[in-house]
């Protein structure tokens, strides 16, 4: 039998606005096994942001059931790591001491995580900017800090709301990289990861498994498999097997037969 | 520092300037002394031995740093009270517009009957006129927050104090302080006014003694030192918001 970190079964979330109720998620049924990391795309107004924060217990889900790790989620669940679109670093604090804000707000002695929080910083290459302002570091050195953060107390589980989408192009083939070595592709005790995302390369490229989502109201299209092999690296993104995978998902995503496109992206 | 003092040039040589031209005016354009008194006289007056000068300083100067510090206190612990509890926004706020829409200056003669004569009524004063802004930023400064950064705290489930304490009251601080700035302006309007309506004490009746004795240098002599103390506060102010919250636009030094 799998070992399930989450499990949604027939999730649905309906909200009100001033313009009555919208339908935010319908009927979402998932299994992410420990360990697996699942990219959720899909057009904007999709839900996918929503189903992440459904998924954190921050946001109410109207029906359905949510267990993480066997244990059902009616509130924030604990020992979640998450990492926003947006670095939201608190501006008045070193880089340090926003890694560090987890184990204060959860009520623990920051002074325990320091070395761990040196640790983290020394693997997303931040050494010697732990005593810096959020203002002094680019965007990607922000971002990677928020990471930090996010892993701080070694959650089972990490969310990620389009951690990338704000990078230029370059910093983000360097950050998913980056972001398979922390997650943990060669070792044994790899977390499981949510992670939301517009681009399909960067999907195809991270991902065990790809949930192409439909908007309005949000449901699950299609879960596709990525069986290329890890560790990935930026060859696996030339691979043809890459190129089909994406393919398939950009398919998917514009409602067309497979292979109806003959590789032709319109835009 | 060199730097600094190229930078003020400008203004230290206009200022210069129009001292020169008040004094020429009033040299050679034969303007009657108490419509217009020279400058050379106002500093004569401004170290007049037979004022206490002294004593009228430091009156007032209670007086408004007392008006600031009320101002300042209730300000931020009212906005603290708004933003915390949507009940409390939707019962107090009203009522706070209600007060600042008032002429408060037209109320310092009931805060007579009411409080006495002395500094205290100074003080309320010039609290009154200044506390609003003070309300309404903090307010302001503890909801403009990043939405993701409230749900960051409920994910390590850190209780709403906390979050209040280490993100939302630190994220208001440029807010309040850029208030703080106009309040300090406020106490001293406030502190001044009071001192007209009924005081035996401070600058602002200094004021109104000279306007009797139509001694105008008088007057402009006390005028000088309620900027100064004024000055004083606004930069004392402005150093504040360099140490609480360098990080904070235009702070940078």
């Amino acid at each position: 039998m799998d070992n399930y970190s989450i499990q949604l079964d027939r999730v649905s979330m309906t909200y009100d606005t001033a313009s009555g109720p919208v339908e935010a998620l319908r009927d979402i049924n998932l299994n992410v096994r420990q360990g697996e990391f699942i990219s959720l795309v899909g057009p904007s107004g999709c839900g996918k942001s929503t189903l992440l924060r459904v998924v954190a217990g921050l946001r109410e889900r109207s029906q359905g059931s949510i267990l993480v790790d066997g244990v059902k989620v009616d509130r924030p669940i604990p020992n979640v790591g998450m990492v926003f679109q947006a670095a939201v670093l608190l501006k008045w604090r070193t880089i340090l001491d926003n890694v560090l804000l987890p184990a204060e707000l959860s009520g623990k002695k920051p002074k325990a995580y320091r070395n761990r929080a040196m640790e983290l910083l020394e693997l997303t290459g931040l050494t010697g900017f732990e005593n810096k302002l959020p203002k002094e570091l680019s965007g990607g050195m922000q971002q990677r800090a928020a990471i930090c953060r996010g892993l701080l107390m070694d959650p089972e589980i990490l969310l990620m709301d389009e951690p990338f989408g704000a990078l230029d192009a370059m910093t983000r083939d360097e950050m998913n990289l980056e972001l398979l070595r922390i997650w943990g592709e060669s070792s044994q005790t790899r977390k499981t990861v949510l992670f939301v995302t517009h681009s399909i390369p960067e999907a195809v490229l991270l991902s065990d498994r790809v949930v192409i989502m439909s908007p309005r109201p949000g449901r699950i299209d299609t879960v596709l498999d990525i069986d290329l092999p890890r560790p990935r690296s930026l060859e696996t993104r030339v691979s043809p097997a890459f190129g089909r995978l994406s393919m398939q998902i950009y398919d998917k995503l514009l409602g067309r037969e497979p292979g109806s496109g003959n590789g032709f992206v319109p835009e | 520092m060199k730097d600094k003092l190229i930078n003020y040039l400008p203004a230290i040589l206009l200022f210069a300037a129009l001292i020169a031209a008040w004094q020429a005016a009033v040299t050679f354009g034969g303007l009657r002394p108490y419509l217009l008194p020279s400058p050379a006289s106002v500093i004569e007056a401004m170290f007049d031995p037979t004022i206490r000068w002294w004593g009228h300083i430091w009156a007032t100067g209670i007086a408004i740093l007392g008006a600031f510090l009320l101002a300042a206190l209730s300000g931020v612990f009212l906005g603290c009270l708004v933003a915390w509890s949507p009940v409390i926004n939707r019962a107090l706020m009203p009522f706070l517009v209600f007060l600042n829409t008032l002429p408060k200056v037209a109320i310092a003669p009931l805060f007579l009957i009411w409080v006495g004569y002395g500094i205290f009524p100074n003080i309320l004063m010039g609290a009154l006129i200044g506390f609003f802004p003070v309300v309404i930023n903090t307010a302001v400064g503890l909801s403009q927050i990043d939405h993701d950064m409230i749900d960051l705290g409920r994910v390590f489930s850190a209780p709403k104090w906390k979050v209040f304490l280490k993100i939302r009251i630190p994220n208001a601080y440029p807010y309040i302080l850029s208030a703080l700035k106009v309040t300090a302006t406020s106490a001293v309007v406030g502190a001044i006014v009071g001192e007209f309506v009924a005081s035996q004490h401070g600058l602002g009746y200094v004021i109104v003694t000279s306007q009797s004795s139509m001694n105008t240098a008088l007057a402009f002599a006390a005028l000088i030192y309620i900027s100064l103390i004024g000055l004083v506060l606004f930069a004392a102010v402005g150093l504040l918001s360099r140490l609480l919250a360098p990080w904070a636009e235009g702070n940078e030094a």
